[in-house]
């Protein structure tokens, strides 16, 4: 049964491959935004299947890449006191701050915990009354719901010892960040699937008709990512600018408004640095203020953080598709996944990681390339 | 990060007043909170993100994605060992 869905997959593959070779007739740059469809990409080499018409940058959607190295700073200085307990997704250790990652920080006797959902955290705290302890609530819309929900029943059950470092970002403003620069190239974004499974994607609607740009929702598999391509191609070749939902098994137009809800109590909107790129207005959550009692930041004053960044690094440009992984003189060399420079780097769905994890510093990308074929 | 693993609800209970279920990973049972998904019955399949149910999918559907996680080599927080709850001593986790 396994040999004949993936006969099967493989055929419905080549059936839109060569759709989109039917349907594009001029080069067009397409953005996917989230670092989940960046590794199936990259992993099922989707962008060597596309004809070299259609280019696939890939964009800021990898939460882990983006937190801010001061924040990461921050991380490790409260991880290090004695009174705390420090707990975070497992994604966030090896993440290089100036000196060194949390694994560091444990080895050096911090009590740093993996935990697999924030309310993981609620019942650390619970069991450890005498100790602090602190989430570091990261992510993207996706995550904001399981993170605020922690912080409320936090304080639902009167635990008292639990806060979080909060970090959030959140996707519509990047899109518009990278569609202001007087830079981009970018003509059509495939949006983020599991982001839209929470937050719906009227948003969008708006960003579409302003900047002139398709935006597909899309998921994360091979068959959604060319499926998405196809659609996002046929929009740019007809003229038509449209937000369509390529994901619609798990996303609606509304997204899932008891989440949207439980955001709404916990955070607000504010300005959020993103790593690489730099401050971008309203561009993530923070507390709301009836919640400041949560809120890592204000309990513990951590003072003169000094952040430095290699200078030769480009992750900022490769996030906001500009560049690829290959045009960084340390990719691959100085920079891996094992000693990252930079952003893209340390997360798997980093784009830099991607392209390295599957062997991409040792080939020449371009030379894989399909060539046009003739229209049939 | 953002991704979802779909799984089967197979019980349900309550913590702290939290609507929370059992949900089977083909084979491996952790819990999640169902808060999100009020309308979640028994035998239901949800996609899961970081221990919350964020979406239902049809069943034909999470074979099909949890397959390509495993392709992918996503499915590792579901080995994220349960939370330590224990007190703090040096040189252990």
């Amino acid at each position: 049964m396994k040999y004949v869905d993936e006969y099967r997959d493989h055929a419905v593959a080549q059936k839109l491959v060569s759709e989109i070779k039917r349907a594009v007739t001029r080069p067009w740059v397409l953005m996917e935004v989230c670092g989940g469809q960046t590794h199936s990409i990259v992993k099922y080499g989707l962008d060597y299947l596309l004809p070299k018409e259609v280019e696939l940058v890939h964009g800021p959607g990898c939460p882990v890449c983006v937190t801010p190295l001061e924040m990461i700073d921050r991380a490790h200085a409260i991880a290090r006191k004695p009174e705390v307990i420090f707990c975070s997704f497992g994604d966030m250790l090896r993440v290089p701050g100036s000196n060194g990652d949390l694994f560091q920080v444990k080895a050096e006797g911090g009590d740093v915990r993996i935990v697999y959902s924030p309310l993981d955290c609620l019942r650390i705290a619970q069991a450890n009354p005498e100790k602090k302890v602190v989430f570091f609530a990261i992510g993207f819309e996706t995550t904001a719901p399981a993170n605020a929900m922690a912080v409320w029943q936090a304080r639902a059950q009167g635990v008292r010892n639990f806060s979080v470092l909060v970090s959030h970002v959140i996707v519509p403003p990047s899109i518009t960040g990278i569609l202001q620069s007087p830079y981009n190239r970018v003509q059509a974004f495939l949006g983020p699937g599991h982001v839209c499974a929470v937050m719906g994607y009227r948003e969008y609607e708006p960003i579409a008709s302003r900047y002139h740009v398709p935006i597909v929702i899309t998921g994360f598999e091979p068959l959604d990512l060319l499926e998405g391509t196809l659609m996002a191609v046929r929009q740019l070749e007809q003229g038509r600018v449209e937000v369509e939902n390529q994901y619609a098994r798990a996303v609606d137009h509304m997204g899932n408004v008891a989440a949207q809800k439980m955001i709404e109590r916990v955070f607000c909107i504010a300005d959020r640095s993103w790593r690489g790129i730099g401050i971008i207005p309203k561009s993530g959550y923070k507390l709301n203020y009836e919640f400041r009692d949560y809120d890592a930041e204000r309990i513990f004053e951590v003072a003169n953080i000094q952040t430095k960044e290699p200078a030769i690094c480009i992750s900022g440009q490769v996030l906001k598709g500009l560049k690829k992984p290959p045009d960084c003189p340390a990719f691959g060399t100085q920079c891996s996944p094992q000693t990252p420079l930079g952003a893209t780097m340390v997360s798997a769905e980093g784009a830099c990681a991607a392209y390295y994890n599957y062997g991409r510093h040792l080939v020449a990308v371009d030379s894989l390339r399909q060539p046009m074929e003739a229209k049939a | 990060m953002c991704l979802a693993i779909p799984g089967k609800i197979v019980a349900f209970h309550e913590r702290s007043g939290v609507r929370m279920g059992k949900i089977d990973y083909g084979g491996i049972t952790r819990d999640a909170c169902l808060e999100y998904i009020p309308e979640a019955a028994l035998g239901d399949y949800v996609m899961v993100h970081v221990g919350f149910a964020i979406s239902k999918v049809d069943e034909q559907e999470a074979a099909r994605t949890y397959k390509y996680l495993a392709e992918m080599d996503q499915l590792t927080e579901l080995e994220t060992p349960e939370a330590d709850l224990g007190k703090p001593a040096k040189n252990t986790t």
